[in-house]
């Protein structure tokens, strides 16, 4: 049963961080979404100090202004301060990151959040931790039940408006000339990854987080070539790594995260070697028909 | 040699745009007759593209306004259609030929709605006109330069609109797709629709423009091609680069003036 | 504070406090300097890729060696961090996968698989393990003599390295096109770039870890980029911002002991960063409000001096005394503005005050004089030159008349070959 469970959380995370990956990779924000994963830290360690639990609602809302602030602090260095963007993402998350880390072993004695858990997060415990309602009864396990509830938030925010987020990640300039606002559905994308960062926080940490939004999409990216195939696509590697990943796991002892991780990226090096072998062959036959043609 | 005309499709008023507080156009008055194939020329970085995108609300304007059929952007888009460059976007994008053409379509479907039979009719219609509809379910990364333009006229056709605005959709496009694009520009201007179109080639000008907008950091000359496409305003154009103005632009940039005043 | 931890601290005496203090000098001003190329190449990011990435070279070091000898583990992490960048680069020049994608894939998969070597290292009840750890998120406080061996030699590489090949890392990052043409072999100066970079990385994630490593090389040199345009300025700025957040931190740590060196560094660098982003000469941001304000004064001022003129002018008397209304008649102006504007050119002897009107002294009739005169003139340049209608040139020339340099202005008359009327067939005045 804990076996499920922790395969679930892990699927879910892959599923929300597959849905989003798919559209940052295309707007060439993969680093901003990084950037974002640690930026969340110093928010989350203040609403911990606020009393305010991991998973209430009050932290996705903050999660997602904390993100839509990382996303304009470095804008704004960028416009204003002529900064390069990759500068300018390197000293905004790099700067928050340092906050939060002094903020956690400031308060490390009140807070049962510890500077592992941020970098790796700890998915083993998510069984353990259920939510219990006032009159006793036991819901199910509470990472679980958040992540849920953050697909859904995606979901919702997505399906409806797909063909805006298609849009503005294509060609912003015409979505622009049409009047659809290129940046509103920017923002909502930021804010949905930092509500997904938050969300899995406990379970695979800020930076493993990263692995679930980059390396599935770009998986699925070099697969296909449609975009609603790519997202279903990407979904599906990131449950095969959460589930391969559990059981490397366990059979050798180790971070279930990273094993996630470490499969995401072994994933990506078979398909990447046979999307090669294939582009060759289609090469090669390609120039068979045009020399059959010329003769 | 500017000549204005009498109830314009589109008028531009005393348009200013600066990057950095530095003007790239300065003082822009032109206004283009309803029905026209107008050619925006000058040389590389006389501001073509800049009007075009501040004609499209997609640059900030620093002074001046713009008007299409006598009215603000914002009142008229659903009868303004715009193909931006072709190297704007990234062609490897997932996407196929039917998905982006149907973009144009967007608009007029609204929010929360999926695309109805009337636009994927409208979208196929628009990829025959352009010659491309056996490529509709091609990946859009397996197109020539020429098929990806033909897409992007295609995604303009589909919006129906009553203006076009094109910032250099001959740029590296063979000569079929050259000759079909122009075809289908005179057939809109036949039809009463107006093209405004960045155009680089100055050999073709003459035969594929009726109207000539001639560019280089100020409006040297707009009217009539058979009047304005001289050899003198051309020389004006591409000749000597305005000194004064530019070093003037360079003293606004680094005193970073308000480009106007507004007290 | 407390004075005398401060002295404890600044005598050295201590040799821990002496080897914290060396040991975060050399890493900051290292990493500071290598920093400053990758910056200027535009590949910031690079250092965030290589200190994630260097974490399974350590894990795979220890699982052969055994030993945690600082030596050994900074080999497996040079070979790492090294494999990461070619992962990287592989990835983006074989596949559509653009170089964000690629640099985000390489160091997030390299940190996972790290972080399962780790964890399969501590749970394998190795003692030797314990402080493996510290790799993730440093421990500048707890360096030994040992580790402060290995950096002063690493460091010492670094500069000698960038001391020789100054010039062609200079080229190599500012036109890389530039130095292929005149035979610079620039693949090979790359490569000797980032293989500093990496053992810059290398070094410095012990003291600050995995994350922050990465502000060692970006924040000095983008706060060093905001006070100078020239290079060997910027190495210069980015070592010091780098040298005095590395002794601040130490020092943070030491006078309060429960707080964290590496973060404390990166919160000191970046505020250097935060605080030459708005108030560095030229580029900080509230410099340029103040030249702003400072240019909207001088709007106002040569402005009102301009309505003073322009009264003159149609009164055929430039000295006589005139009032509030009589102003603003001519020019609309903002009330506190106005009152403003009035009392700094009283101040600055442009004009006098008799009970509540105002008029011209010599040097401000010069000025207002001046100011129309330009006004007219570039009104005149745009009707000739750029052909805009007379009844649009107005707004334009607005601006431009508090632009123009006496220089400018003399070329405008030439050129206009010192015309006596403007477009609008007004008078334009000469001295």
């Amino acid at each position: 049963m804990d076996s499920l469970i922790i395969i679930a959380t892990g699927s879910l995370v892959a599923v929300c961080g597959s849905i989003l990956g798919c559209f940052l990779i295309l707007r060439k924000m993969a680093m901003v979404s990084d950037a974002i994963s640690h930026a969340v830290l110093p928010g989350i360690v203040i609403a911990f100090m606020l009393g305010s639990d991991l998973d209430s609602a009050w932290m996705l809302v903050g999660a997602g202004l904390v993100g839509v602030l990382t996303t304009f602090l470095i804008e704004f260095f960028h416009q204003h301060g002529k900064l390069q963007t990759d500068a300018s993402i390197g000293v905004t998350f790099t700067w928050l990151f340092a906050i939060g880390v002094i903020l956690v072993t400031y308060y490390a004695g009140d807070a049962h959040i510890d500077q592992d858990c941020v970098l790796y997060g700890e998915i083993a415990y998510v069984p353990i931790d259920p939510i219990i309602l006032s009159n006793g009864q036991v819901l199910g396990p509470k990472a679980l039940i958040v992540l849920g509830g953050v697909l859904v938030i995606i979901l919702v925010c997505i399906i409806p408006f797909y063909k805006e987020f298609f849009l503005t990640t294509f060609d912003p300039s015409f979505a622009i000339a049409t009047g659809v606002s290129a940046s509103l559905w920017h923002y909502v994308l930021m804010s949905l990854v930092s509500i997904t960062t938050v969300a899995s926080f406990e379970s695979v940490g800020a930076i493993l987080v990263v692995a679930f939004l980059i390396v599935p999409p770009a998986t699925a990216y070099l697969l296909t070539n449609r975009l609603h195939y790519m997202i279903l696509l990407s979904c599906g590697f990131g449950i095969l790594s959460a589930i391969l990943g559990y059981y490397l796991a366990y059979a050798i002892d180790g971070s279930i995260a990273g094993a996630m991780a470490t499969i995401a990226g072994l994933v990506f090096g078979v398909v990447f070697i046979i999307a090669k072998y294939l582009e060759k062959s289609r090469r090669i036959a390609e120039m068979e028909e045009l020399s059959l043609a010329s003769k | 040699m500017i000549q204005q005309v009498e109830n314009p499709v589109l008028e531009v008023h005393d348009l200013t745009v600066s990057y950095d507080k530095k003007p790239v156009l300065w003082g822009i008055d032109l206004s283009v007759p309803k029905g026209a194939i107008a050619g925006i020329v000058g040389p590389n970085g006389a501001g073509k593209s800049t009007l075009i995108k501040s004609i499209m609300g997609l640059t900030a304007l620093s002074s001046g306004y713009v008007k299409i059929f006598d009215q603000e952007l914002n009142e008229v888009r659903q009868r303004v259609s715009y193909v931006p460059q072709r190297e704007s976007v990234d062609w490897d994008f997932p996407a196929s030929v039917f998905d982006v053409v149907l973009m144009g379509r967007y608009s007029k479907i609204g929010l929360f709605k999926r695309p109805r039979k009337a636009d994927t009719e409208a979208a196929l219609f628009a990829l025959k006109q352009v010659g491309m509809d056996k490529f509709k379910d091609r990946q859009i990364s397996q197109l020539s330069g020429g098929q990806q333009q033909r897409v992007f006229l295609a995604r303009a056709l589909t919006q129906q609109a009553d203006i076009y605005f094109m910032d250099e959709p001959f740029a590296g496009v063979d000569a079929a797709t050259e000759k079909a694009i122009i075809q289908i520009l005179k057939k809109l201007s036949e039809d009463g629709k107006t093209v405004i179109v960045v155009h680089h080639d100055l050999q073709s000008v003459s035969t594929y423009f009726d109207w000539v907008i001639m560019l280089n950091l100020r409006l040297v000359a707009s009217g009539p091609t058979d009047q304005i496409f001289t050899s003198e305003l051309l020389e004006e154009t591409y000749g000597g680069k305005l000194t004064l103005l530019s070093e003037v632009g360079e003293l606004m940039k680094k005193g970073q003036y308000p480009s106007r005043d507004k007290q | 504070m407390n004075l005398e931890t401060f002295i404890e601290f600044f005598s050295l005496q201590n040799p821990n406090v002496r080897y914290v203090v060396l040991g975060s000098v050399l890493l900051s001003i290292s990493s500071a300097i290598v920093g400053c190329f990758t910056f200027l190449k535009k590949k910031a990011l690079l250092g965030d890729v290589v200190s994630h990435a260097v974490l399974p070279g350590i894990c795979i070091s220890f699982m052969v060696s055994g030993t945690k000898d600082p030596f050994i583990l900074i080999i497996g992490a040079f070979l790492s961090g090294w494999l990461s960048i070619i992962v990287l680069d592989y990835i983006v020049a074989n596949s559509k996968i653009k170089e964000d994608t690629a640099t985000g894939l390489s160091l997030s998969v390299f940190f996972g698989i790290g972080i399962l070597l780790l964890t399969v290292i501590q749970h394998s009840g190795n003692a030797a393990q314990t402080g493996l750890d510290s790799f993730l998120f440093g421990k500048a406080a707890a360096l030994v003599g040992k580790d402060l061996l290995a950096f002063s030699i690493i460091a010492t590489v670094i500069l000698i390295v960038v001391f020789f090949f100054y010039k062609e890392f200079k080229l190599v990052c500012f036109d890389q096109e530039y130095a292929k043409s005149i035979g610079l072999p620039v693949k090979k100066i790359e490569l000797l770039l980032t293989s500093i970079t990496v053992l810059a990385v290398v070094t410095g994630i012990q003291a600050v870890g995995v994350v922050l490593m990465a502000a060692m090389l970006i924040t000095p040199a983008a706060a060093g980029k905001f006070w100078t345009n020239r290079l060997s300025i910027m190495l210069l700025l980015a070592s010091v911002f780098g040298a005095f957040s590395g002794i601040a931190g130490a020092y943070i740590s030491y006078a309060a002991p429960s707080m964290p060196t590496g973060p404390w560094i990166v919160m000191i660098l970046s505020f250097i960063a935060i605080l030459s982003f708005f108030f560095a000469p030229e580029k900080g941001i509230l410099i340029k409000l103040f030249k702003q304000r400072k240019i909207r004064n001088q709007l106002l001022e040569e402005n009102l001096l301009k309505s003073f003129y322009k009264i003159g002018e149609m009164n055929e008397d430039f000295t006589a005394s005139r009032s509030n209304e009589e102003l603003i008649e001519i020019r609309r102006f903002s009330s506190a503005q106005f009152k403003a504007g009035l009392s700094r050119l009283s101040s600055q002897g442009f004009i006098k005050k008799e009970n509540s009107t105002w008029s011209l002294t010599q040097e401000g009739f010069q000025k207002g004089m001046r100011v129309v005169k330009l006004h007219r003139l570039w009104e005149l340049y745009l009707t000739k030159y750029l052909r805009i209608a007379p009844d649009h040139v107005h707004e334009d020339a607005d601006t431009i008349e508090h632009v123009i340099t006496p220089e400018i202005e003399e070329r405008l008359e030439k050129l206009l070959e010192y015309p006596e009327a403007d477009p609008h067939s007004s008078n334009i005045p000469y001295q």
